[in-house]
Parts: C-alpha cells; sequence; structure tokens
C-alpha cells in the first residue's frame, strides 16, 4: 500500500480570489467552473498548473484561477506556453485562446503549435465573434453574418477549428458546447491526460454579441437530434430517442434510422485513431448531420519537449559540457 | 633550382580576395586570416558578400570579397584600401581595384580575361593587355589559375572537371601564402578536418595548395615576398573568434555563471541565424535552440522561458525586431528578463541583408508604443560580444527587465584575435529567485534595484497571475486607478535607470587633453581608434569614447562631453546617437554618418577629424 496521503482537491482549490468579470449569462463561467472542476479531479496542485492565455474575453481567464497564470498579447498564447512548457517541464501548461486569438490573429502559431505537439492543453472558445472590442465578426462567423464590421453581412466562408486541427496534425482533438458541463468536464481531463498539444475546441456563447449563435444544435429541447456524441469504440448513435446511426455512404456517412435500442450493425463503431473516420466525423457540416461532441482524434506521437530534452541529454553524453574546453578548441597560440 | 627572392619586412598590410559568390572566397579568406592569427600578427577581417547565394557567374552584383588587415602591431579596423587584391575574374577586378593602393600588387587569374567575361563585367578593353593603361598604377601579377589547377591535378582521374575548377581557391591561397611566407600546416589541418570523409577532394586541395606555393618558390611570380613579424600583443592564449561565436560563448558562459538553461528562439534571417546555428550544435550546455515558425513566435517563445524561470533569448534583425515589438512591451509590462539581441544589418525594409549598419538605436530605444524603457547595450568588436552576451543576462536578470543589444552584421562576421578569457574569473551571478514568502506579492520590489522577485512557476505557494494590463505596483492585481498607472510607468522608467550606478564609468581615449571628442558606438570605436593614431601621428590630438551601454547612459557621459571645445558623433546611420547626445546634454555637435553598409572608412574618418580640428582653431 502506498504511504504517501492522496490528497483530495475541491474546485475551489483551483479559484483566484479575483472576481471573474466577465458579462452576466456569459458561458465563459461554465467553463471556468469546468476546469477547476477537471484540475480537481486530476489530483496535481495548484502550483503545478499554469494557464497561459492570449487577448480576448476569454483570455481574462487566468486572472480567476488559482494556478499560475499568463494573461499575455493577442494571438501569441501558444508559443509562449510552449517556451514554458520546454523551460518547465514538469508544469502541467493550458492554454486558453478563443476564435479571434486562436484562429485569427494567431492562425499561424495554432498551426505550428499542433504539428509541434508540445505537452500542453488548448481550449478554443469558440463564440464567433469579437466580444472584447464589442461585436465585429470573426473567423468562425457565419457566411452573411450581419454585424458592426459586416453591416451587408459577412463574405467570407467561416474557418472550421476542428477540421482544422485535425489537418494540421493534432495528436488529440475534441469538439464539445460549453452547455454539456459534464461532458465538458471529462473532455478536460482527458485533454489533460493526453501527453501531446490536446486541442478541445469549445461552443461558448455570447449573450451580449452573439447570443443564440449555437442554440440550432444546443438547445436542450432539440439537441439530442442533432448533435452526435464521439466516442471510441462505441457505436455512432444519436437522437432523442438513441434511434440515429451514422453508416459508411459514398465518400461520406449515410444516417439510418432504427428502433431504440436496436443498432443496425453497420453503424460505424468510431475509431478515434483512424484518420479516415476521423476526417469524416470533422467533415461533417450542420444542419445535414449532427454536430459531433467529444474526443475526435487521439493518437500517440513524440512530443516537442521531450524530445528536445532527449537530443540535450544525449548530447550530454556524448560531449562533456565544459566551457574552457570549448572556447580553447580549433587553432590557439601563445604569446610569450 | 629555387630562384633566390627579396624578403621585405612589413608592419601592415590589408589583403583583399574577390571573386564570384561559388568561388570560395570566404573560405580562402577565413584560411588565410588563420594562418595569420598563428603567425602572431593583429589583424581585423572583414567578409563581405552579396545576399544572392549563388549570384550570375562573372556579375559585378555577384562578387563576393574577404579583406583582411594584419600587422605586426595593435590594428583595430580591417584597413580601408587593400595593398594586394587577388582577383579570381574580370567583375571581381572591375568592382574592387578603384579602392587598392597606388603601387599595390593586383594577383589576377588571367584564364578569366576572355571577351565574353569582360563584357559582362563592363571592360570596354581588356585591362591585361600590355597597350592598356587600366591598371598602369598596380603591380599586376597573371596567374592562369584555373589552368594551374588543371594541370596540377592532371593525374587524378577519379576526379570530375568540375570538381577540379572547384579547388582553385586553394591554388591561390598557395600564392598568397607563399607572398607573406605562411606556413601551410594550419591549412592542411583545416582541410584534414574539413575533408577527412572525402579523400579525393582532400587530396586535390592539399596537392593545389603546394602547387601555389611551390610554383612561387620556382618561378619569378614575384620579385619580393614580405614578412609582417608577431605582433607585441599581451601575453597568453589566444584564438580567433567572430561575432557570432563570441555572442554564443558569452552566453553559455553567462549560464554557466547563473546557473540557468538557455532556451534560445530564433526564426532564419541574415545575419542573426549564425548565432541560432552555433547554439543548436552545443545543446549539451542545457542550450534548447530552437528555429521557430516566425519572428513572433521566436520572442514570444523566450518571453515564456523567461516567465519560467530560464534565460529566455531571441536573436534577429532589424525587420525581425519590428515584428518581436509587442511581446518586448510585454516583458516590459511584465518585468521579466528577456534578452533581444538585432544583428544589425541595412535597412529601410529587405535593404541590404548581408551588409552591416547601426540604423536601429532608435528604434531599441524608443520604438515601442507608450513611456516603454528597455535596457539597450552595443559590442564594440567581434570578441566585445562574448563580454557583452554576459552583461546582457547579468543586468536583465538583476533588474528584471529586457535587455536589447544592438550587434552588427559587420561584428557577426568579422574576426580577430582574441586573447581567452580564464572563465573561473568571470564573477558568478544570483538570480533573484524567491521559493518561499507567505506574503508573496508579484510587483513588490527590491528597494536597491526596484526588480520584482523571479519566481520559477510551479514553485508551491507562490501561484499568482501576471499579464499585459496595468496592475497595482507590489499586489499586482489588475487596475485602471489613473494615479497607480502614472505611478507604475515611472517606476517602470526608473528601475531602468538605476541600472547606471551598476555600470562602469565611460573611459576616455586617444590624446584625452584634445580640443575635439569623437562619440561612436559599436563597431565605429575601430574606425574611431584607427582614425585617431593617424591623427595623432600626423602631430595633431583627437580624443573618443566608445558607448556600450546605451540605455542608460553611463554617469559620467554628461561630464566627459562638457568638458571638450567640440563633440563630433559618428555612427553608421544618419544621427540616431546624434539626437540623443544633443537633446539629452543640450550640445551642439559636429557629425559624421555614413550608411553605404560598411564600416566608415578611415580615411574619411581622418578627413572629417581634421576638417573639424580646422574649424576649431578659426573659431
Amino acid at each position: 500500500m502506498s504511504t504517501t496521503e492522496q490528497v483530495k482537491y475541491k474546485s475551489t482549490d483551483f479559484k483566484s480570489a479575483a472576481e471573474p468579470r466577465w458579462c452576466p449569462g456569459c458561458e465563459d463561467y461554465a467553463i471556468l467552473k469546468a476546469v477547476q472542476t477537471a484540475m480537481a479531479q486530476i489530483g496535481r496542485p495548484s502550483n503545478e498548473h499554469a494557464v497561459v492565455s492570449g487577448i480576448g474575453c476569454s483570455s481574462r481567464f487566468p486572472y480567476y484561477m488559482g494556478t499560475y497564470g499568463f494573461h499575455t498579447i493577442h494571438g501569441r498564447p501558444l508559443p509562449i506556453a510552449t517556451g514554458l512548457k520546454i523551460s518547465n517541464p514538469e508544469l502541467a501548461v493550458w492554454v486558453v485562446t478563443g476564435d479571434g486569438d486562436g484562429i485569427s490573429i494567431g492562425g499561424n502559431h495554432l498551426m505550428h503549435a499542433l504539428r509541434r505537439n508540445c505537452d500542453m492543453t488548448i481550449l478554443l472558445f469558440d463564440n464567433r465573434i469579437y466580444g472584447l472590442t464589442k461585436g465585429q465578426y470573426s473567423p468562425t462567423s457565419e457566411l452573411g453574418k450581419i454585424n458592426k464590421t459586416a453591416p451587408y453581412g459577412t463574405i467570407e466562408e467561416p474557418a472550421d477549428p476542428t477540421g482544422l486541427a485535425v489537418e494540421c496534425g493534432a495528436s488529440f482533438v475534441a469538439q464539445i458546447s460549453a452547455t454539456y458541463v459534464k461532458e465538458l468536464v471529462q473532455v478536460l481531463v482527458e485533454a489533460y491526460n493526453h501527453k501531446g498539444t490536446s486541442f478541445v475546441h469549445i461552443y461558448q456563447n455570447c449573450y451580449i454579441y452573439n447570443n443564440g449563435a449555437f442554440d440550432e444544435f444546443t438547445d436542450r429541447k432539440i439537441r439530442d437530434d442533432n448533435n452526435i456524441k464521439v466516442e471510441h469504440g462505441k457505436p455512432l448513435v444519436f437522437g432523442e430517442k438513441n434511434n440515429k446511426g451514422l453508416v459508411m455512404g459514398f465518400g461520406k456517412f449515410d444516417i439510418v434510422e432504427f428502433e431504440p435500442d436496436n443498432v443496425p450493425d453497420n453503424v460505424i463503431i468510431y475509431d478515434e485513431t483512424d484518420l479516415t473516420l476521423i476526417r469524416m466525423i470533422s467533415d461533417m457540416k450542420f444542419p445535414e448531420f449532427p454536430v459531433p461532441m467529444g474526443v475526435i482524434k487521439r493518437v500517440l506521437k513524440p512530443t516537442f519537449d521531450d524530445s528536445i530534452h532527449e537530443q540535450i541529454e544525449s548530447a550530454k553524453s556524448k560531449f562533456k559540457p565544459d566551457l574552457k574546453t570549448l572556447i580553447t578548441s580549433g587553432d590557439t597560440w601563445e604569446v610569450k | 633550382m629555387a630562384v633566390q627572392k627579396q624578403l621585405e619586412e612589413l608592419e601592415v598590410v590589408t589583403v583583399k580576395f574577390a571573386g564570384d559568390s561559388g568561388d570560395g572566397i570566404q573560405i580562402t579568406g577565413d584560411q588565410f586570416g588563420n594562418t595569420t592569427a598563428i603567425a602572431g600578427n593583429d589583424f581585423s577581417t572583414f567578409p563581405d558578400f552579396p545576399s544572392e547565394i549563388r549570384a550570375p557567374l562573372g556579375t559585378t552584383y555577384g562578387v563576393s570579397s574577404y579583406q583582411i588587415q594584419f600587422a605586426a602591431k595593435d590594428i583595430y579596423t580591417p584597413g580601408d584600401t587593400p595593398d594586394v587584391l587577388v582577383c579570381f575574374n574580370p567583375a571581381a577586378l572591375k568592382v574592387n581595384m578603384g579602392t587598392v593602393n597606388k603601387g599595390g600588387i593586383i594577383v589576377v587569374n588571367e584564364d578569366e580575361f576572355i571577351e565574353k567575361n569582360l563584357k559582362k563585367a563592363g571592360f570596354e578593353t581588356d585591362p591585361l593587355d600590355p597597350e592598356d593603361t587600366t591598371l598602369q598604377d598596380f603591380r599586376v601579377h597573371k596567374i592562369p589559375i584555373t589552368t594551374l589547377t588543371l594541370k596540377a591535378l592532371e593525374e587524378m582521374e577519379d576526379m570530375g572537371h568540375q570538381d577540379k575548377l572547384r579547388c582553385k581557391n586553394f591554388l591561390a591561397l598557395g600564392v598568397v601564402s607563399w607572398l607573406f611566407q605562411r606556413p601551410l600546416e594550419p591549412i592542411e589541418t583545416f582541410l584534414n578536418k574539413k575533408f577527412g570523409r572525402k579523400p579525393l577532394i582532400l587530396e586535390a586541395n592539399t596537392k593545389v595548395l603546394h602547387a601555389g606555393y611551390n610554383m612561387c618558390d620556382t618561378m619569378e611570380i614575384f620579385p619580393i615576398m614580405y614578412k609582417i613579424p608577431a605582433a607585441k600583443l599581451e601575453s597568453g592564449t589566444y584564438r580567433n573568434i567572430n561575432g557570432a561565436l563570441a555572442t554564443s560563448y558569452g552566453l553559455l558562459a553567462a549560464a554557466e555563471k547563473i546557473e540557468l538553461p538557455i532556451v534560445y528562439a530564433g526564426y532564419p534571417i541574415t545575419p542573426a541565424s549564425e548565432v541560432l546555428h552555433t547554439l543548436a550544435a552545443l545543446k549539451q550546455f542545457d542550450v534548447a535552440a530552437i528555429q521557430t515558425e516566425d519572428e513572433i513566435a521566436a520572442v514570444t517563445m523566450a518571453l515564456g522561458a523567461a516567465y519560467g524561470g530560464s534565460l529566455g533569448i531571441t536573436g534577429s534583425s532589424g525587420p525581425g525586431l519590428a515584428l518581436k515589438i509587442e511581446a518586448l512591451n510585454l516583458a516590459v509590462m511584465t518585468e521579466l528578463p528577456l534578452i533581444v539581441f538585432d544583428f544589425m544589418r541595412s535597412g529601410i525594409s529587405t535593404g541590404m541583408p548581408t551588409k552591416t549598419e547601426q540604423g536601429d538605436l532608435a528604434m531599441a530605444l524608443f520604438g515601442r508604443p507608450s513611456d516603454s524603457h528597455v535596457i539597450v547595450l552595443a559590442p564594440s568588436s567581434a570578441s566585445d560580444c562574448f563580454w557583452i552576451s554576459i552583461e546582457a543576462v547579468r543586468l536583465a536578470t538583476k533588474y528584471m527587465t529586457p535587455v536589447v543589444v544592438l550587434s552588427e552584421g559587420f561584428l557577426i562576421n568579422a574576426s580577430e584575435p582574441w586573447k581567452i578569457p580564464d572563465i573561473d574569473k568571470i564573477p558568478k551571478m544570483t538570480a533573484p529567485f524567491i521559493t518561499k514568502n507567505d506574503n508573496y506579492l508579484p510587483y513588490k520590489r527590491n528597494k536597491e534595484t526596484l526588480a520584482r522577485d523571479w519566481v520559477r512557476i510551479g514553485t508551491k505557494g507562490l501561484e499568482h497571475t501576471i499579464g499585459g494590463l496595468e496592475k497595482i505596483n507590489e499586489t499586482g492585481a489588475i487596475s485602471q486607478d489613473p494615479e497607480n498607472h502614472d505611478l507604475m510607468t515611472r517606476l517602470r522608467a526608473e528601475k531602468v535607470q538605476k541600472v547606471a550606478n551598476d555600470i562602469p564609468d565611460i573611459e576616455v581615449l586617444g590624446d584625452k587633453d584634445a580640443d575635439l571628442l569623437l562619440v561612436g558606438w559599436g563597431s565605429s570605436l575601430g574606425s574611431m581608434k584607427a582614425s585617431a593614431e593617424v591623427v595623432s601621428n600626423g602631430g595633431q590630438k583627437v580624443a573618443m569614447i566608445n558607448i556600450r551601454y546605451l540605455n542608460p547612459l553611463p554617469k559620467n557621459l554628461g561630464e566627459i562631453l562638457k568638458s571638450y571645445k567640440k563633440v563630433a558623433v559618428v555612427e553608421l546611420n544618419l544621427g540616431q546617437l546624434n539626437m540623443i547626445i544633443r537633446s539629452r546634454f543640450l550640445i551642439d555637435t559636429a557629425f559624421l554618418g555614413r550608411v553605404t553598409g560598411q564600416p566608415i572608412s578611415v580615411v574619411e574618418m581622418v578627413e572629417f577629424i581634421k576638417a573639424e580640428l580646422e574649424a576649431l582653431k578659426e573659431h
């Protein structure tokens, strides 16, 4: 039996003294609570977590956490978090970013962070709007959206954060709505447990500038028919009565209906490591298809931080780090 | 049978190698520099190459060159005008012949002087034609370098024609080695190291090196050979060093003294990449050298490491520094010890990437939103880059504030002899970490330095959040209180100003009792010293100072400036330090600024000094 006493943590252990200053009704509150709950479940003390954020409403997040926190500049939390993780490999590093911060101004860093696979967890709060700057369209705003900078409607095809993450080679990709409180906590714990860069795309309603943006698929009354829970090793089934499923169609999924709890054999059993299924799931467009919720991709790859430290250790085993020898290497000469 | 040759002793010589960028000019120059070092001369080098990797053959804009001045005495610059020019083609001659001293030696690869090449270089007549007057002021030696190279390698049947041709630079190196009576062993050692795994290429290069040397010994090519006795340098062990190596070694020394790992993040950019290359190969010193996706990622990764408790360092050039500005300001705001190197190159915009300049001073001092102050340092020579790296680490960590090092493209590539320092004698440094505090406040300050404490992220009990928003002094809680912002802005500025108490006074060099004081920074020190020597030898007096600490300025600077009748600022820009000196100290100044992509020539500076001295007399 282990002699070390397992400390039990509460979500309040991860709260700071600062009072959150988000608008009333903002779903950032729900995500804050979920992260704190997840950290309590993870079971590491608050000093072993660091939350790094960029700029935007969501990026105020670290101020409300009782962990270490760094509220940085617009679009740059990912390289800052990467530098931190390299410097302090034992830390649990979390990044809080938004659709503007992560996909727009910080898009380049996102692409490279995902392929680099430094061990950290990225939470992308997607409200499909710029909230802090008061209501301009974001890269995930739907085509035709009318707002302050697009009074005649946007003319840009929206970005797809989950598809982007998959195609950038992310080793862990999950998608979830902030309204799924319990599932969100579970996804966060799994994201933390994954060794490598974990990308969690979170649909988050902005009550002030984009209220109801996700109602079509997150409203409690209809959500079961419009979302599909994705879970490794489980059939791709959805519907209020668990009466619909995804089967392999011609280059895409087909939806089949069946008697509740009588799942046909040809309904796909999800495999979070199968790139074909991963791509097909992340390619599904609402409303033709339900919106996937859960862990979409999970594969193991070497992590950036480990590889850096392995190279350093390997160099040390081959060459003695002796500065005196180094600076006198090559041709030298004596002056008497 | 060897022909008897005359031997002449010289005190100072400048040699320049020039040819196509694919001719191996830089390697030839480097190797000649190395043998010069081993011969005990003082020396200074100036590699100068185009930004095209392999420019079209035979073009004037594709000419690459390597100049070296070496002497039996102290020297300070790579020399203005060569005494010996070695040209691999007509274009190299066209570009460089105007700079060669009258009576100087020009060695040309005769084989390349064919009509097509002459035309490409812009010669209307053949300058090698005995009737032609183009080169009448010089001692021209025509050597069929290409033919001789091929001849020397005739028996090497396994080697391709192109590979043979690529050896010709070593034939020329053999020739010049003979001319200055240099031993070939150091070059052979280099060849063995470089081509040890390619025996054919090793054999060929060694062969043509000797062929070039022996040919001069047996044939009447040069009537005289020259000897430059060893310089009287301070006793000790020396090596040849350039700024890129010195910068990297300085960082390693600093890391050892402060016992912290290095995270050096950079994006490829000329000329800063050299430092990233060097550090990437020295991982055993606890160096994480990372090539990032862009300049902003480089600076922010370094900042993240500094936040974590490592030495966070990034290096770039002007265009890269411009991109790093916002992150630099986050480091100012969060009071983290970020170190940023700017290896300045000729701007504006892409400008002339491989050429040097000192154009980023104003950007380093003022180029950030709001009242944002950082420590700014500038190394004055290739070897000083070592000491500046250590000083950057010391000040950044002691004052918990970013340091910008304004280094120069010229210094990165230039090499000089360096007396290897005793690492044990470099003082240890202590990073201001705290590990325990029942009442920790992120922005509580050290009374003497005004620095806040540094916390290794992960330390138990010190959890806190910092960020770019204004915060209340001491507690660090975010605040928009008007008076607090005023206080914090002043505190951040005052903290940087405090560094003035912690840096050495400026020392006046040259004739301290002169009426005229030259003021320069960075690599201008070399040009100033060399010019002052010329002026002084002519019986006139000039004093000079070189400012290594550009922000804050040393405390005795004002006093020095005011004790001279005339102050003249010299720099490789159109007056950035000059503006600071004038506005900060309310004095009139004379000014010499050049932006040619090269160090200010001694001739030019001497002329300037003499004119200023003349003006003082008339006054």
